[in-house]
């Protein structure tokens, strides 16, 4: 089966002052999974949207099965039976899945839906490929990990041939992860192609035929994922060695820092609560990790903390001062630092420059204010210490407008500014979302040096490799409860993953 | 270098997007000149060039030329009116920075003509402190949408609205008062003229008056112009200023820094219906003209002119002292096109033409800013690696 179903030759794509894509080519065989690597802004996904019918690509031709295609729109690419299920599924939250997937291609006679012939065929998808999804369950009431195969369910429905998947585990368990990885050798066996779309080496090594990899829009090479290795692969993906283990010593844990008691946030969702009678504590020198899969009560909880949100029973006791009712801006004087989880909502102004971002929490100071009147000097110079101090790179440095940065030094911007209050409490949420490994390397050293000088860090991660790298002490969240906690010498991914998804609970641990 | 000209171009693009809407405004206006002259002419007879130099001589000239059409007289009008105009699109401006919108500068503006007529007539105060009065009932008028925005999360612009017409009723009847009310004058159907009963209550106008051979021409535009440089040194300058825009740009973003959002929210209303009530003192105090409670069933067109006013200088301060004197010229001018060619209402619709263009100056100064940002973006392409798009959150330099 040498032959290439789908061929991508010398495409280039340019966007205002950008070139996406730089002479990439891709060629996917018919059977194979086909793993598209690259850091944030390498262009995976514009080249993705230009064989998805998207974008027009200034240069370079498709082919399917060896003939010139022309795809000018998402129509053009499902006659040629190409499917895509996107990093944000686009389904119909009120609707069933049946429905869902119809959407678009509804069976009509006399123009009167025949829903039955479709459920039919819907079944039979799913039970071939084990999806073993209900066609009549509504969105909304089913998990993400099955709205993801209802995604897929979709692009079957339409007798896809070649099937892209967009950052698919970013959003499951460990066990959902292998299930799906399950069910794409499945389709390879079938003959259909599979392009997947990650940054996470691991999930390349495991399911992976070949790989492309891209760095800022440039072609750097296919590999047979047989004859190679992570570090290979990371290399041609960054440009360099990377670390993958962070480095670090045996915690030291000290004072208790951070006190949580019984605290209760409602949620704004729905009635129930979000987070449900939950205490811990964080001492000096240690980094413990709220764990739990993205909407299981971490979000609130880290709002009630930092002062975002009002809890509505139990308190918070910072270094033996209670701050449960203070004011975010108290909080911040009484020692606590938060990277927040959202850094375009929460951690910057994007309209404001470098400079004023950096001094976002601290402008009020004696130090860059007299009289009420900001003394920009001093900011200027405040900014600059920490843009050379902690490698925070722009075009025009402090007067650079923080919109215009790229996520990763945007992210380390954020950290400079929180890092450097000199925190007795770190809050770092998801720090390393969206960013690559070279980022990531540089954060996680970050947050352990921070350990290292006594700080208390809690740390909210989805990311299990990050959790179990980095934390001392693990807690796991499920439906707004710590349902374990964990030493992370002596776990494993899979039984946190258990604990994750609700399948065990810990009776009386904490 | 590169520092200084992306900087410079910001600025310089909003202020080319102001030019160019008033050039657009203007070409219209003349073209508006033109048929009404046709029109003219197809009645008393002439050809094309009679029509053109009709519509220019008669119409177009007196707007461009604004107050300096009739020497000195008019240049003094212009200036009064200026005044206030300056205040009310400040006033608009600043709620623009908080990222509130203030159409309710008109119900301020009548509160703060309340506020100094009051303090003038009935309290028999010296002209300052009626300024001051007219300042906090503006004020006060400012917090109400304010309040309902920041703890009942209640848009602005929906109370604003509504406390424009309660603002305009409650002064109307509470100035005639059946008739017989303290503040009004029966025999003119007006409040009392300030300048004949109570000369201490008008604003001083050190010789302007004379200069300028009108009457209503005083040191408003100074007192004016001077709190437009106030403003601008509390937007750039304090942290009071920074706290304000960072609400304005990402409300969340600032109460994570642990802002007090709502209340800069109410404070913003505050500041924004002190300048406008400020405004309407300027003009009553200046005896520019008496509030006539019976005729007065219309919002002050000041109050709206604002936000034309803020939106023609992208809310800058300074840019609001020179878009409020265009305005000014214009509609002044207005007056005096000839009367019997043009009907005096096509001023109005003149003036109105570039007022409404006014409201493009954003969309221009995007457009420019794109325009100038592809040039800039290519240069730096040449000879450097490719920079990430913001919307793409690029990741690039950590190798």
């Amino acid at each position: 089966m040498e032959e290439y179903v789908i061929e991508m030759l010398h495409i280039t794509k340019e966007f205002p002052g950008i070139k996406a894509n730089d002479d990439v080519t891709l060629q996917l065989k018919k059977g194979e999974i086909h793993a598209l690597l690259g850091e944030n802004g390498a262009g995976k996904s514009t080249l993705m949207s230009v064989l998805f019918g998207l974008y027009q690509p200034e240069q370079g031709t498709i082919k399917k099965n060896g003939q010139v295609v022309e795809i000018r729109n998402p129509n053009d690419a499902n006659d040629l039976h190409i499917g895509m299920v996107h990093q944000h599924f686009k389904l119909v939250e009120v609707f069933s899945v049946l429905d869902n997937i119809i959407l678009g291609v509804e069976p009509c006679k006399g123009g009167l839906l025949q829903k039955a012939e479709a459920r039919k065929k819907v079944v039979e998808l799913s039970e071939r490929y084990g999806l073993k999804v209900d066609p009549d369950a509504k969105i909304e009431d089913i998990s993400v990990g099955m709205q993801q195969r209802v995604e897929i369910l979709k692009m079957l429905y339409r007798e896809n041939e070649i099937l892209i998947f967009d950052e698919p585990t970013a959003v499951l368990t460990p066990q959902e992860i292998d299930e799906l990885m399950e069910i794409m050798r499945g389709f390879a066996k079938e003959g259909k192609s599979i392009l997947f779309i990650t940054h996470k080496l691991n999930e390349i090594m495991a399911v992976a035929d070949r790989c492309t990899i891209l760095r800022k829009g440039k072609y750097m090479g296919t590999v047979d994922i047989k004859n190679s290795s992570k570090e290979e692969l990371s290399r041609r993906m960054v440009g360099r060695d990377v670390e993958f283990a962070v480095q670090k010593e045996e915690s030291k844990p000290g004072d208790v820092i951070l006190e949580v008691k019984n605290v209760t946030v409602p949620s704004k969702l729905h009635k129930n609560n979000a987070v449900k009678n939950v205490s811990f504590q964080v001492r000096a020198g240690e980094i413990v990790c709220l764990a739990g899969i993205e909407g299981n009560g971490q979000t609130e909880m880290i709002y009630a903390l930092t002062g975002l949100t009002k809890q509505s029973e139990g308190s918070f006791h910072l270094c033996g001062q209670d701050i449960s009712h203070t004011s975010i801006r108290n909080r911040s004087k009484s020692g606590m630092s938060h990277i927040p989880e959202d850094r375009h909502k929460h951690g910057l102004v994007l309209d404001y420059t470098l400079e004023q971002n950096m001094v976002l929490q601290r402008y009020w100071e004696p130090e860059f204010q007299q009289g009420g009147f900001i003394k920009f000097g001093a900011v200027r110079q405040y900014a600059q210490r920490l843009i050379d101090q902690y490698d925070v790179r722009s075009g025009q440095g402090p007067i650079t407008a923080a919109r215009s940065m790229s996520g990763g030094n945007q992210q380390k911007a954020i950290i400079a500014r929180e890092i450097d209050k000199d925190p007795k409490l770190l809050v770092a949420v998801q720090p390393t979302r969206g960013l690559d490994v070279g980022a990531i390397e540089y954060i996680h050293r970050q947050i352990v040096a921070e350990r290292d000088a006594g700080k208390a860090v809690l740390l909210v991660s989805l990311e299990l490799d990050e959790v179990m790298n980095l934390s001392d002490r693990i807690l796991v969240m499920y439906e707004g409860e710590i349902v374990g906690e964990f030493d992370p010498k002596k776990t494993n991914v899979q039984e946190l993953g258990l604990y994750m998804a609700g399948a065990r609970k810990e009776g009386a641990e904490q | 270098m590169k520092k200084r000209n992306s900087l410079a171009s910001g600025s310089v693009s909003a202020l080319l997007a102001s030019l160019l809407c008033i050039l657009i405004g203007l070409v219209i206006g003349f073209i508006c000149l033109v048929a009404l002259s046709w029109a003219n002419a197809a009645k008393t007879g002439g050809d094309l060039s009679n029509v053109l130099a009709n519509a220019w001589k008669s119409g177009f000239k007196p707007i461009l030329m604004g107050g300096f059409f009739m020497k000195p007289i008019g240049i003094g009008r212009e200036i009064a009116s200026a005044a206030p105009l300056i205040m009310t699109g400040l006033s608009v401006g600043f709620a623009f920075k908080t990222g509130l919108f203030n159409i309710g500068a008109a119900g301020q503006y009548t509160l703060g003509a309340f506020g100094a007529l009051f303090c003038a007539i009935v309290l028999k105060m010296p002209w300052w402190a009626c300024l001051i009065g007219a300042t906090l009932f503006g004020a006060v008028w400012g917090a109400i949408p304010g309040l309902f925005k920041a703890y009942l999360n209640i848009n602005e612009v929906i109370t604003a609205i509504m406390f424009n017409w309660i603002g305009l009723y409650a002064v109307n009847t509470i100035m005639y008062g059946g008739g017989t009310g303290v503040m009004y004058d029966a025999k003119a159907t007006k409040t009392w003229a300030l300048r004949t009963s109570y000369p201490d209550a008008v604003i001083p106008d050190l010789g302007l008056s004379k200069y300028f051979m009108n009457r209503s021409t005083t040191i408003a535009i100074f007192l004016a112009v001077a709190v437009a440089v106030l403003i601008y040194v509390v937007i750039q300058k304090t942290t009071f200023g920074y706290e304000l825009k960072a609400c304005g740009n990402n409300k969340e973003a600032a109460r994570y820094a642990g802002i007090n959002e709502k209340r800069n929210i109410v404070l913003s209303m505050v500041i924004a219906g002190a300048l406008a009530g400020f405004g309407a003192g300027l003009y009553y105090l200046s005896g520019v003209a008496e509030w006539s409670p019976m005729n007065s069933t219309a919002l002050p067109g000041i109050g709206f002119d604002g936000i034309s006013v803020a939106l023609l200088a992208s809310s800058n301060p300074i840019g609001i002292i020179f878009s409020a004197l265009f305005i000014s010229h214009i509609s002044t001018g207005g007056g005096f096109m000839n009367a019997s060619v043009f009907p005096p209402e096509i001023a109005d619709v003149i003036s109105g033409i570039i007022i409404y263009l006014c409201a493009f100056a954003l969309l221009f100064r995007v457009a420019l800013g794109r325009l100038s940002g592809k040039r800039e973006k290519e240069k730096v392409n040449v000879n450097a690696e490719p920079a990430p798009t913001a919307e793409e959150n690029g990741k690039e330099g950590d190798a």
